[in-house]
C-alpha cells in the first residue's frame, strides 16, 4: 500500500535557496536569448543573402541546433570543448549551449519572418531614397519582429525549460540546486514538485508579460 | 529633364525595353499606355534605377541614373514613386508612413517631418486620418497615402506606377482626382496608365508602348483621334 509520509519542512526551509537558483535561472535563459536573437538574426540573414562559407557554416549551425538533442549540444560545450583542454564553467557551459540551441531556432523564425514581408516594401523604401540599411531597420525588421514575436515567446519559455539540462553538467541553476538538496535529504519527490512549481510559476510571468507587452507594441 | 536615350533592358534573355529613346520636360504631364508586358512599368524602374539597364542612358537634370559615381539616394529624392501595390507601410500610422523619410532620408527634424506629412496628407484629402493604420483604410486612401510619402520629399517628378490598377473601381476616381491636382499644380508627371479617360483629358503626350518598343508618341488628341501605328490603332480600339 501506500505509505510514503511527505515531509515538506527541508524544502521549505531551503527554499530561499531554490530561488536564489531560480534568478540564476532566469538570468541565464535571458542572456541566452539575447544572444541567441542576436546571432539567429546574423545566421537568418546570412542564409537569405549570401553565398559560400559563410552560407555553409549559418546552416550547418541551425541544422545542427535543430537536430540533434539539446543535451549533446550542452555536453559538446562541456566535455567535447573539455577533451580539447578547454574547461569552460559550467555556467558558461550552459550559456553556450543554450545560446548556441536557441540561435538555431530563432534563425528560422526569422528567416520565415523576412520571407513574410513583400519584397515591395524594400522597393518602396529605397524609392523615397532609403539606404538599403535604412529599409531594413526602419520598415523591414519592425515587420519581421511582430511577425516572430510570438515564437520568441515560446523560445524564452523553451530556454528556462531547457537549462534544467545545467544541473547534467553541474550548473546549479535551479534544477541542479534542487538535485542537490534533494539528493542530501532523500526528500526527492517534494523537493522536484515544489521546483515544478517555480518552474511553472516563471513560465506563467513569462507568458503573462509577453502579452500584455504585445499589446503595447502592437497596436496594427 | 528627365533623358532616355537608345535604353535597352533583358530580364535574363527576355529583351523588354528594346531601344527606347524620350525626353520629358519639367512640367510635362506624359502618360505611357500600352498593353500589359509592353515594358512600360519597366521604364520607370529604369528611370530611378531599382532595375539595372543593360544598355543606353537615363539622365535626370544632367545626372546619369545609372553611372557608377552616382549617389543614387539622393537622386531618388528627385523622383518621387507610386506603386500599384500602394506599398504602405503597415507598422506606421499614416503620418508616420508620411513622416520617416523626410526624418531619416533628409535629416529633417521629427517635428519638422512630423508637420511637412501633415500637410501632405492634408493635400491629398487625408487630414482626418493622420493616426490611423494603413490597415484601417481602403485601397484609395492608402494609395493617396503613398502619394503624400512621395511628396513629403519635394520631389521634382513624380512617377506612377499603374496608380489605379490594383483598386475597386469605385475607389478609382479619389486617386484620379488627387493625380489631377498635381499636374494641375505643375507637377512633372510620368503615368504609367490604363486609364484612358485620364490619359486623354490630363496628358500633354501620351506614349504607346508595343512589346518593348515605343510605337508612338504625341499630344493626346492626335495618339486617341489619329494614331499612325497599326498597334495602337488596334489597342485603343480594344480597351474603349
Amino acid at each position: 500500500m501506500f505509505d510514503y509520509n511527505f515531509h515538506w519542512r527541508p524544502v521549505m526551509k531551503s527554499l530561499p535557496d531554490l530561488l536564489e537558483a531560480a534568478s540564476l535561472t532566469l538570468q541565464v535563459a535571458v542572456l541566452a536569448m539575447v544572444l541567441g536573437i542576436v546571432i539567429g538574426l546574423c545566421l537568418a540573414l546570412a542564409r537569405l543573402h549570401l553565398r559560400g562559407p559563410v552560407y555553409w557554416f549559418a546552416t550547418a549551425w541551425v541544422e545542427l541546433a535543430r537536430n540533434t538533442p539539446a543535451l549533446f549540444q550542452l555536453f559538446f560545450f562541456g566535455f567535447g570543448l573539455g577533451a580539447f583542454g578547454l574547461h569552460l564553467s559550467p555556467y558558461l557551459i550552459v550559456l553556450a549551449g543554450l545560446t548556441f540551441n536557441c540561435a538555431g531556432y530563432l534563425a528560422e523564425n526569422f528567416r520565415g519572418g523576412f520571407k513574410a514581408v513583400p519584397e515591395t516594401q524594400i522597393r518602396a523604401s529605397r524609392s523615397l531614397g532609403m539606404t538599403p540599411w535604412q529599409a531594413y531597420s526602419r520598415v523591414v525588421i519592425p515587420q519581421v519582429f511582430r511577425i516572430v514575436y510570438h515564437p520568441i515567446t515560446n523560445q524564452m519559455v523553451w530556454a528556462v525549460l531547457m537549462s534544467s539540462l545545467g544541473m547534467l553538467v553541474g550548473f546549479r541553476e535551479l534544477s541542479g540546486e534542487t538535485q542537490f538538496f534533494a539528493s542530501r535529504t532523500f526528500r526527492i519527490f517534494e523537493y522536484f514538485a515544489v521546483t515544478a512549481v517555480i518552474y511553472y510559476a516563471i513560465v506563467k510571468v513569462i507568458l503573462l508579460s509577453s502579452r500584455l507587452m504585445a499589446a503595447r507594441l502592437f497596436r496594427y | 529633364m528627365i533623358s532616355i536615350r537608345d535604353l535597352h533592358k533583358y530580364f535574363g534573355a527576355l529583351h523588354v525595353l528594346k531601344g527606347i529613346d524620350l525626353d520629358v520636360q519639367k512640367g510635362e504631364v506624359l502618360s505611357v499606355i500600352g498593353a500589359s508586358g509592353s515594358g512600360k512599368s519597366t521604364l520607370l524602374y529604369c528611370i530611378n534605377g531599382l532595375e539595372a539597364i543593360q544598355d543606353g542612358a537615363v539622365t535626370v537634370d544632367g545626372t546619369d541614373v545609372h553611372a557608377k559615381g552616382t549617389d543614387i539616394n539622393k537622386l531618388r529624392q528627385k523622383l518621387g514613386m507610386v506603386f500599384q501595390q500602394w506599398n504602405s507601410f503597415p507598422h506606421l500610422t499614416a503620418l508616420e508612413n508620411v513622416a520617416l523619410a523626410p526624418r531619416i532620408v533628409k535629416g529633417k527634424s521629427k517635428a519638422e517631418a512630423r508637420e511637412i506629412a501633415a500637410m501632405q496628407l492634408q493635400h491629398v484629402g487625408l487630414g482626418e486620418k493622420l493616426d490611423v493604420y494603413p490597415g484601417a483604410l481602403s485601397g484609395g486612401q492608402q494609395q493617396r497615402l503613398a502619394i503624400a510619402r512621395a511628396l513629403a520629399m519635394e520631389p521634382e517628378y513624380m512617377l506612377f506606377d499603374e496608380a489605379t490598377s490594383a483598386l475597386d473601381p469605385e475607389l478609382v476616381g479619389e486617386v484620379l482626382d488627387t493625380m489631377r491636382l498635381l499636374a494641375d499644380e505643375g507637377m512633372t508627371m510620368i503615368c504609367v496608365t490604363h486609364e484612358m479617360g485620364f490619359a486623354r483629358d490630363v496628358s500633354d503626350r501620351v506614349a504607346f508602348f508595343h512589346q518593348g518598343v515605343m510605337e508612338e508618341i504625341g499630344p493626346p488628341a492626335q495618339i486617341f483621334g489619329d494614331a499612325r501605328s497599326e498597334h495602337t490603332r488596334k489597342f485603343l480600339a480594344n480597351v474603349r
